[in-house]
């Protein structure tokens, strides 16, 4: 296998740096997914039928600390790649740690957001704005669960084996990811909670 | 629900298909014990991750469901045949035509291009596989699972009937209470996903993977064609998985997306459909156009004439695809401007179409022209697209679709575009490749033959259903009176349509015909052509190439045998091979489960299906496989044989 040992771990070798330059590729697909969903979300957002409207069911407080959260993770896997990158293996675990712990409240209060819609009589079928809302925010919250099962796999294959080409690409594959849901969240919070309360 | 709810019952002809379906099995099963060929179909075939081999796969199910979609187009024709027919009711029509769409365009069109270029792109850049190979077989074993998911409705549980558009609110659970339309969005949904990893795959592979010295504007035009289909299919899919996505939440869980209350917006869908469904057409269309300009360069001896203007005008047409969907929908409601300014987005789309058709005719201008089938088929697209082109260019004059919008003229259109694009071009694109992947020649004779039966006939077919369409017939009516007048042209379309099957039996005679008789080829390159996948042998070794080749023009191997250039330099290597695996196989099945009880919201198995989803996911995460090193002295021995067979 050639490697070219001026670059950091995760892209040296070509392998490597194809599965890094195809996740953005994916990550391209992601955000046309993301972008058809608001596109949904602004065509329907005042459709709402007999249900409740954004202002009357958004509240600023579980918004916020999602917010935080989330935006703290991010800063966190940032982090942990800057950790990976010297070498600090100890740190990087924790700052993965810390990363999905984060993540994990974020989905916490996106859930608890959710039951307390559904106990207000806001469910899925109440309105077309209710369903697009639903299924933009379910679909970011199943993102992030899916990325906090996909961290915690990375990290016990790093408690395993350390930082090698194949954590170490891994690690920065998940960062790219992780960060990526961070910015649509941005989006989510700007367009659809700020928008809807105002 | 009852088990002869869940079956389909009371139709003659699907208990003919259910029979036969069980005959086919079980004379599969029979055959390969009775062989012993379940450890070699294992071993080579389900668990490879080769370019090649997923291509050839691709392109058999491909075949297989041109026959599917072909007997549903037979049946079409043959209850319009007569006014006032009773061959089918207006049930079975519906059905009929909503597979007959989707079966063609995503389970046939699509895989079969997505065949050719896992055959030919690899080996045309100069690499030894795909940028990701093992995602490759992920994509093809989708595409598959999707695929017989979506078959499988014909006989458990009824097929989709709202027509391939599915258009809301017809295709909601009020106006389509059967699990077709189920079936539909998460059949397609899976085979989607597999389609769209491909996008990935190819632009990774044609971007990161090219042999040396092969810069972009030097590739051949059939990678330039790939790549940007893989462009499109990359920012168009997204929008058909939300698309499907919101469907099935309509459908299954009582959201309100497409409803006629609540806030519901049926427009939406016909929306978001377009928005992928108009790219999707060059998805089909793009790739074909590479073909011929590769088929016409090579049967022209010259180099393809306006190298540059075709590879700018594919860049064109690519970015308008996106800019012109609401043409499907003039009729809708949307205003003056709105209609206005995608009239003129589509009729810009004539514009580069019209360069390529100018370019081609250029790379035949003055050249010494041979006359082999896939040339025949090149030949023939040309006057005939241009035939579609012209009435496309008619329907997207919007106060003018008003006359003929959703009638049989938009059918002949779409027919006219598509059969001698699309179809054409494959089976250009099959006989050209086919000794490059097999080592001999379809018989010439038998393929000519086939050819003008095809070519023919599908003039017969569609021609009249240009003035049918004109005189008022509407598409999707599943029958008519006699003094509409409509009987006569519906005739000659329908002798027509068995005339085209009757091309395409020709078609696999001289498959099967060819494998038995036709004389091997010795030389890897039987039709003397320019481009790198014929530089290597034939059969082509494991590793495509053995020593990888360097590139300074856009017809290397031309060159090369014209003695201005050596393509290979260097000696042997140790090459890097990635290992089988039957981790897609498995996966893609655990999705036709997962699919299978959500068609019919059964909660429970799908749920554990979607943790097997994820627990292959892991497995594979956890997974270290770095494939394995075909060491120099092997390669050395492969190359004589291959070498020693040829002298």
């Amino acid at each position: 296998m050639k490697l070219d040992n001026s670059l950091p771990l995760e892209y040296r070798s070509e392998e490597n740096s194809n599965r890094i330059f195809g996740f953005w590729l994916f990550l391209g697909a992601e955000i046309v997914l993301f972008s058809t969903l608001f596109a949904v979300y602004f065509t329907l957002w005042n459709r709402t039928g007999n249900g409740p409207t954004g202002k009357e069911l958004f509240e600023i407080g579980p918004v916020l600390i999602e917010t935080f959260v989330l935006l703290t993770s991010s800063f966190t896997i940032g982090l942990m790649i800057n950790s990976m990158r010297q070498g600090l293996q100890k740190a990087a675990m924790v700052f993965l740690f810390v990363t999905l712990v984060l993540g994990l409240i974020f989905l916490g209060v996106e859930i608890f957001e959710f039951v307390t819609y559904v106990n207000e009589g806001a469910t899925i079928s109440t309105s077309a704005f209710m369903s697009s809302l639903f299924v933009l925010l379910g679909t970011h919250g199943a993102h992030v669960t899916l990325g906090l099962l996909w961290g915690a796999g990375i990290m016990l294959q790093i408690k395993r084996e350390g930082f090698t080409l194949d954590t170490a690409n891994k690690s920065f594959i998940f960062s790219l990811y992780w960060h990526f849901l961070d910015v649509v969240w941005i989006f989510i919070f700007s367009f659809v909670y700020l928008k809807g309360m105002m | 629900m009852k088990w002869d709810e869940f079956f389909v019952t009371g139709e003659p002809m699907i208990y003919g298909a259910m029979v036969s379906i069980v005959v086919v099995s079980l004379a599969i099963v029979i055959g390969l014990t009775y062989f012993k060929k379940w450890g070699y179909l294992w071993r080579e075939w389900l668990t490879t991750v080769d370019h090649k081999r997923i291509g050839i796969m691709y392109i058999i199910s491909a075949l297989l469901m041109l026959f599917r979609g072909g007997v549903d187009g037979l049946l079409m024709r043959s209850q319009l045949a007569i006014p006032e027919n009773g061959l089918l009711d207006a049930q079975h029509y519906n059905e009929i035509f909503t597979t007959h769409g989707v079966v063609m365009i995503l389970f046939m069109a699509m895989p079969f291009i997505i065949g050719l270029m896992n055959v030919v792109v690899p080996l045309q850049i100069g690499a030894r596989d795909v940028a990701f190979p093992r995602l490759n077989a992920v994509s093809f074993w989708l595409f598959f699972a999707g695929a017989m998911l979506f078959n499988l409705s014909f006989v458990i549980g009824g097929s989709p009937d709202a027509g391939w558009t599915a258009y809301f609110p017809l295709a909601s659970n009020e106006f389509s209470p059967t699990v077709g339309m189920n079936y539909y969005s998460i059949a397609i949904q899976i085979a989607g996903i597999g389609t769209l990893m491909t996008g990935v795959n190819f632009i990774a592979t044609i971007l990161k993977m090219r042999a040396p010295g092969m810069t972009l504007m030097k590739m051949p035009m059939f990678t330039w064609s790939i790549l940007i289909t893989s462009v499109i299919i990359l920012f168009a899919f997204p929008v058909l998985t939300v698309a499907l996505a919101l469907m099935m939440f309509d459908r299954l869980f009582g959201s309100q997306f497409f409803t006629m209350a609540n806030g519901g917006m049926d427009m939406l869908w016909a929306n978001l459909f377009w928005v992928w469904g108009h790219p999707e057409v060059y998805i089909v269309i793009l790739p074909a156009f590479g073909i011929f300009s590769e088929v016409i360069s090579t049967f022209s001896r010259k180099n393809l004439y306006g190298y540059a203007s075709m590879v700018g005008s594919m860049v064109v047409i690519s970015l308008l695809s996106f800019v012109v969907w609401a043409h499907h929908f003039y009729t809708m409601g949307h205003g003056a401007m709105v209609n206005g300014v995608f009239s003129i987005t589509t009729m810009l789309i004539a514009v580069p179409t019209g360069v390529k058709i100018f370019n081609w005719l250029l790379t035949l201008h003055k050249g010494r022209i041979e006359f082999t089938t896939p040339m025949l088929y090149s030949l023939a697209f040309i006057p005939i697209f241009t035939i579609g082109g012209v009435t496309g260019v008619m329907l997207a004059m919007a106060s003018a679709d008003y006359q003929y919008h959703n009638t049989m003229f938009l059918v002949a259109h779409f027919h006219y575009v598509l059969i001698p694009g699309t179809v054409f071009a494959v089976l250009a694109g099959f006989y050209y490749w086919f000794p490059k992947l097999f080592g001999f020649r379809l018989n010439e004779r038998q393929g000519k033959l086939a050819f003008w039966l095809i070519a023919v006939s599908f003039n017969v077919t569609f021609m009249p259903l240009f003035f049918l369409g004109l005189k008022g017939m509407t598409r999707r009516m599943y029958t008519y009176s006699a003094d509409t007048g409509f009987g006569p042209l519906n005739l000659i379309a329908t002798i027509g349509a068995f005339g085209l099957a009757l091309g395409f039996i020709l078609l696999v005679y001289n498959i099967y015909w060819s494998f038995r008789y036709a004389p091997r080829e010795t030389s890897g390159d039987p039709w003397n052509a320019r481009t790198l996948e014929w530089s290597t042998h034939s059969p082509i070794p494991d590793y495509n190439f053995a020593i990888v080749p360097t590139v300074t023009g856009r017809d290397p191997f031309w060159e090369h045998k014209k003695g201005g250039h050596q393509l290979y330099k260097g000696k042997y290597e140790e090459i890097h091979m990635p290992s089988n695996s039957g981790q897609p196989i498995i996966l893609a099945g655990i999705f036709f489960l997962f699919g299978f009880s959500m068609v019919f919201s059964w909660w429970v198995p799908a749920i554990i299906a979607g943790i097997g989803i994820i627990v292959m996911m892991a497995v594979r995460s956890f997974e270290r496989d770095h494939g394995y090193h075909i060491p120099v002295r092997e390669i050395e021995e492969t190359e004589a044989r291959l070498r020693g067979e040829q002298a």
